[in-house]
């Protein structure tokens, strides 16, 4: 029987060949923390009377949460992951001067490579599997293990198959696609399982496309999504390698054999795809921009960012839309591009000026607005169309908002009619 | 452990447990303040310590908090049961030392039941109903950590062994 990508990169770990369903301890090839997960780990670190970090190497803190603090205590939080980043000259360590969100930054800089096993006391940890590596979300005790050890315990997972086929039409993006296989699966569907995207389809799909598909498994419970490396996947890195002077490590490639076992097998011809947008209070509430439109429903403030949708590119379809045009009148627009150099290279293309004329607050990189922290916090009853990953309950603000989950391009076209609206359209 | 059932529905996410507004500390005592709060904002106020919360499928889905599972037990809910767990909380509960279990009849299990979790005999007996069920046993290699006193001191064991 042959093996899955995932199995492929346990087994190379683990120096033996290995198959779903097998617990392998193994070295992690990149750890990542964050302003409000590190604390916990650095403090169970020190009480595992640890001295110092197994490897040094394979180790980064991203600031990206609460950061630059946003209160007391968020600064006061942040101390501890500053402190311990200074005392173990971490090589690795990025806050106000090198911010981005983690799951952004890591693969700008040319941290994530191929073939990794990466952990990350961020359940958005998977979105790095968009470059063929295995990668996953841990709590920070977990994150401590591989600090101390270098390595830490898995169950290797059984992989369902998710076939892409056919070319997405205008305004349909890697976002459409992970909330129509959330939709049909539900937020379990895939529970403690790996999701292999494969098909003729994802060779028209974008790197940021990828990542937000990746990004987004962990909505159905997986415990990661991989895609093969292409060509694609290959120009990306080396423009990654020409602008850090390198890349971390050299990438490991691994494809699934032709009679790797799956356990489940989900085809989506992404060519019959309307933009979907996901509805409260869960991203598994999937309906079509179509049904949205007749719903009439009225918003209060668009968000376009994070870790799923915060990229150049997300920044290029919102500027196109809103060029020339205005933010409606009982609307508010929030653009947080992912990090610095995505801020930068927006303001050279002129976006920034295309989406401030146009009525949008751009703020810096953070995590903020995402998870209800700051930044763009959602009072009693207000609704919000957002590009980021979760609607549940409350989390962008008071208990009774509501968030509406959706690409980058339905966020700016709601933006400029005040109420979701469908981009093809405009 | 014993205690006084409370029930939620399916899919509890770690933003009900502990919203992230409240995590710029991970300190126990204040995060203990405010569990489930958006799922039902008197809870803090109802719950006695030692409650036991029995929920749904996928209790704990969403983010990788652990302030989630520090929170629980911090506030004194003494076990969580449902059909099935969320995988990053389910690990984060065990390192946690927030005692889980996997409980196929949860719909039987009513608010306001006293329940028991005989750990040794692998049984969640319902004291007011008369009933009892086998909890889904954990795997061995968990067995072998939880054996080691959680996953640190199992570091820590090492460490002394020169291991690391």
């Amino acid at each position: 029987m042959g093996q899955t990508i995932t199995e492929k990169i346990f087994s190379e770990h683990a120096n033996r060949r290995v198959k779903a369903g097998e617990i392998v301890r193994v070295d992690i090839d990149m750890i990542i923390g964050n302003d409000i997960t590190t604390p916990i780990s650095i403090r169970a670190f020190e009480e595992s009377g640890a001295k110092s970090l197994a490897k040094s190497d394979n180790f980064s803190i991203v600031m990206d949460h609460y950061i630059p603090a946003k209160d007391i205590a968020s600064a006061n939080q942040a101390k501890i992951s500053r402190d311990f980043a200074y005392k173990h000259n971490l090589k690795y360590f990025f806050d106000e001067k090198d911010m981005g969100i983690e799951h952004a930054l890591l693969p700008e800089k040319g941290l994530v490579i191929p073939g990794d096993i990466i952990i990350g006391a961020d359940s958005h940890t998977c979105t790095h599997g968009a470059l063929g590596a295995f990668s996953t979300g841990m709590g920070s005790t977990d994150i401590s293990f591989g600090m101390i050890t270098g390595g830490n315990w898995f169950r290797v997972p059984e992989t369902i198959k998710v076939e892409l086929i056919g070319k997405p039409a205008k305004h349909i993006y890697g976002k459409d696609i992970i909330l129509e296989l959330i939709r049909q699966i539900g937020v379990d569907g895939a529970l403690y399982k790996a999701i292999e995207f494969t098909g003729d389809g994802v060779s028209y799909l974008g790197m940021a496309d990828r990542f937000s598909i990746a990004n987004m498994v962990i909505e159905a419970g997986a415990k990661n999504g991989i895609f093969a490396v292409d060509n694609i996947t290959e120009e990306y890195l080396e423009e990654r390698a020409r602008v850090n002077g390198g890349l971390r490590a050299e990438p490991k490639i691994y494809y699934a054999d032709k009679d790797a076992s799956y356990c489940q097998t989900i085809t989506i011809d992404i060519s019959k795809l309307s933009p979907v947008v996901a509805y409260p209070f869960l991203p598994s509430n999937g309906k079509s921009i179509e049904k949205a439109v007749a719903d009439d429903l009225k918003i209060d403030q668009v968000m376009i960012g994070s870790c799923t949708n915060g990229r150049i590119e997300d920044l290029r379809i919102a500027s196109e839309i809103v060029k020339g045009k205005r933010v409606a009148k009982h609307t508010r627009m929030i653009v947080t591009p992912a990090t610095q150099k995505i801020f930068l290279q927006a303001q050279k293309e002129g976006l920034i000026d295309t989406l401030i004329d146009a009525g949008a607050v751009v703020s810096n990189p953070t995590c903020g607005a995402c998870l209800g922290g700051y930044m763009g916090i959602l009072g009693d009853g207000e609704r919000c169309v957002a590009t980021t990953n979760r609607n549940f309950v409350g989390r962008m603000g008071a208990r009774t908002s509501e968030i509406y989950l959706a690409n980058s391009a339905v966020a700016a076209s709601s933006a400029i009619a005040g109420k979701i609206s469908d981009p093809r359209d405009i | 452990m014993q205690g006084k059932v409370w029930k939620f529905g399916d899919n509890i996410d770690t933003d009900l447990i502990i919203a992230a507004r409240y995590l710029n500390t991970s300190e126990p005592s204040e995060l203990a303040k405010h569990i489930m709060e958006d799922a039902d904002p008197e809870f803090v106020s109802k719950m006695s310590y030692g409650d036991i919360i029995v929920a749904g499928e996928n209790f704990g889905c969403g983010s990788s908090r652990e302030h989630a599972p520090i929170a629980l037990k911090e506030a004194g809910i003494s076990a969580v049961i449902a059909p099935t767990f969320a995988r990053i909380f389910y690990r984060n509960a065990f390192n946690m030392g927030l005692p889980i279990f996997e409980l196929k009849e949860v719909d039987e299990i009513e608010e306001g039941d006293t329940i028991r979790v005989d750990m040794a005999n692998g049984e969640i007996i319902n004291i007011s109903k008369s009933k009892k069920y086998r909890f889904t046993p954990i795997p061995e290699f968990m067995q072998e950590l939880v054996d080691a006193g959680g996953l640190i001191n199992f570091a820590k064991k090492e460490i002394a062994k020169g291991e690391v």
